[in-house]
């Protein structure tokens, strides 16, 4: 088991992780999910040793793994932009985890040779491997880069960002390839992205990172189904966001009240946020909401309408996703009513 | 009115659609300089190397003063850039690799030597070890022999040609960032086995270059080492002193003969230096 205590990192005066406490299980598949300078690679470098934190705790396996350097954690790091050898052969960046072992306990060349056409199959390359890293694609590199951090068999597997620098396609091939890899090898890993639908589709565990912290822990399902926050709410999976005012459990928008319930936030100036398709449409006046239709765009087994909300003295327009089934015309006057809705105080 | 669009190719057209004459003009100045201070100095360096023909250049060559000068040249560029390497190397893996408090300095301080005058290079280790400088009473008291020897000409050569390892190095190194050593380090790699497997490697057609610029400055400098010298005739001339003299001398074919085999250096070098920066860019990962 990977531990993580109260782990802080400062860069100056700035806090680039405050106060993190993370428990990765073995053989789990994590992934670590935030925007974009949340973090999130300064997590893993700390795990893997090339960073060290300001305060805080590591162990693995309840062992101390702030007493040992990179080099003795047995982390196998894939690199965000996979940072293989590039003067060495496919072949010789696999091996080099294995040649540079001490004599002791290092293998002999015929074993080495074993080892390594072993991970290139399991990989799939094997037929690249006297190629330089700068003849490979995007995505072969990406697969020798985990074929290289595997070949220590590593305690742990680190992966950053493994897919960003790759075109769509070949993304979502890579990710089902990764979960199944992980299914066959087992390995304890932490895969990085700041995919949202990356993450929810890989990963068995989430972890939402914002500013430093992390914000909320769960199943994809969890994580997608009762964001902890509005941040989260926000970043996992697109959301329909309306400013409102909550007064005593009431929740009015524009100065009307809705009527839907705000129970246990406190009064003030709070968010709404529904997700697109739990917006039910119903018979004019029975809803939270009135507006009119404005545009109805079909694709695959939804349409998607623009609905412009008539509440307070300006209108808001929203976005819905409704069943094909249901008729919509431009021009409709339709009442909508969320089945499922989170309201969080504050303005942000 | 729309602007008529431009695209790359029909851009570079139009600039090389340049009037036919101008083009020639501009070729015929640029052939015409480089050989009248290029070619034509090199052909009378030869020229005047083989005018009392083949035997009187081999006897010049020959000659124990120039076997002198020749071996100490080759000693001295031997030792300057035997060092100024693993100092040019040690110096731009830590500016490049590391973070540290007075790295600004320490840049400045390497380009040094490219900014000071030669002669000013050489009259410092004067300042410092002659009979009236800082250290000459304990050297001359200890009897260490460094002004008008072999070490003062290698300290003095060493001086000169310091920053061209370091400074061919650093934006290479800078370059090519530190992600390699880290992935080595966390497969298990020690320091020693990151240098000399990922870095090493990485920079060997960079070190290559510098070396190469290095050996050809060490070899051809005359101001520096025209100071600490003292001119010693078979003992502290190296080749471009001995040229100055026999040709103060009027020995032309010997001065010539000497002349030629550092021109042959330089032609060497030029050479040489065009391979290697083919390779040098090998050294950088295309379509990363
Ligand atoms: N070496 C560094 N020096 C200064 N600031 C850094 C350094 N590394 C990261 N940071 C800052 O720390 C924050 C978190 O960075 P990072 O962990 O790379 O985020 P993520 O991987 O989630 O995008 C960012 O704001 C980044 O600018
Ligand atoms: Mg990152």
């Amino acid at each position: 088991m990977i531990e993580v205590k109260n782990i802080v990192k400062k860069f100056g005066a700035f806090a680039a992780l405050d106060h993190v406490d993370l428990k990765v299980a073995n053989g789990e598949l994590l992934a670590l999910l935030g925007p974009s300078g949340s973090g999130k690679t300064t997590l893993l470098r700390i795990i893997a040793g090339l960073d060290w934190p300001d305060a805080g705790e590591v162990s693995f396996d309840g062992e101390n793994a702030l007493a040992h350097g990179a080099s003795e954690r047995h982390v196998g790091f894939v690199f965000q932009h996979y940072a293989l050898f590039r003067h060495m052969t496919v072949f010789e960046n696999v091996a080099f985890g294995l040649r540079v072992q001490p004599r002791a306990i290092r293998k002999d060349e015929a074993a080495i040779r074993a080892r390594v056409k072993e991970l290139l199959d399991l990989v799939q390359l094997d037929w690249l491997s006297s190629r330089y890293p700068s003849q490979l694609s995007g995505g072969q590199r990406q697969r020798i880069a985990l074929a290289r951090a595997l070949a220590i068999e590593p305690r742990i597997l680190l992966l950053d960002e493994p897919f960003g620098a790759l075109d769509a396609k070949v993304r979502k091939e890579l990710r089902q390839w990764l979960r199944s890899l992980h299914h066959e090898i087992n390995v304890t890993s932490i895969f990085v992205t700041h995919d949202q639908e990356e993450a929810l589709e890989v990963a068995n565990r989430v972890v939402v990172m914002d500013k430093g912290r992390i914000v909320q822990i769960g199943t994809p399902g969890d994580v997608y189904d009762n964001p902890a926050t509005a941040f989260v709410h926000s970043f996992i999976g697109e959301s329909i966001v309306l400013p409102v005012e909550v007064r005593d459990g009431c929740v009015e928008l524009g100065g009307k009240p809705l009527n839907i319930s705000a129970d246990g936030v406190s009064s003030g100036a709070s968010k709404l946020f529904v997700r697109r398709h739990d917006m039910a449409i119903g018979p004019a006046g029975s809803g939270a909401f009135e507006g009119a239709v404005r545009h109805v765009r079909t694709f695959g087994p939804i349409q998607r309408a623009e609905v412009a909300l008539s509440a307070g003295e300006g209108t808001t327009v929203i976005e819905i996703d409704a069943p094909r089934d249901r008729e919509l015309q431009p021009g409709d006057i339709v009442s909508l009513h969320p089945r499922r809705y989170r309201i969080f105080a504050g303005q942000d | 009115m729309s602007q008529p669009k431009i695209s790359p190719s029909t851009a570079r057209e139009d600039l090389r659609t340049e009037p036919q004459v101008i083009r020639i003009v501009i070729i015929a100045i640029a052939v015409t300089f480089l050989t009248v201070f290029v070619v034509l100095p090199l052909v009378v360096v030869f020229a005047q190397a083989f005018s009392k023909g083949i035997g009187a250049y081999f006897a010049a060559l020959s000659d124990p003063e120039a076997l002198s000068a020749i071996r100490l040249t080759l000693m001295v560029a031997a030792i300057s850039v035997g060092l100024n390497l693993v100092f040019g190397v040690i110096a731009a893996w830590a500016i490049a690799k590391f973070d540290f408090r007075g790295k600004t300095l320490l840049i400045s301080l390497i380009d040094l030597p490219f900014s000071v005058s030669p002669v000013i290079s050489g009259l410092v280790f004067v300042l410092l070890f002659g009979a009236q400088g800082f250290l000459g009473p304990w050297l001359q008291a200890n009897d260490v022999h460094i002004l008008f020897a072999v070490p003062g000409i290698a300290l003095a050569t060493i001086f000169v040609t310091f920053p061209f390892v370091a400074r061919a190095l650093i934006p290479l190194m800078q370059e090519q960032g530190t992600q390699e050593e880290e992935a080595a380090i966390s497969l298990g790699a020690s320091g020693l086995q990151t240098f000399f497997r990922v870095t090493l490697p990485n920079i060997k057609w960079g070190v290559l270059y510098s070396v190469l610029l290095c050996n050809a400055r060490a070899m051809g400098e005359f101001g520096a080492v025209s100071v600490v010298s003292g001119h010693i005739r078979g003992e502290t001339n190296t080749m471009p002193l001995l040229v100055e003299i026999l040709y103060n001398e009027y020995q032309f074919v010997a001065a010539f003969a000497i002349a030629s085999l550092l021109a042959m250096l330089a032609l060497i070098t030029l050479v040489a230096k065009t391979i290697l920066e083919r390779h040098l860019d090998e050294g950088r990962l295309p379509g990363d």
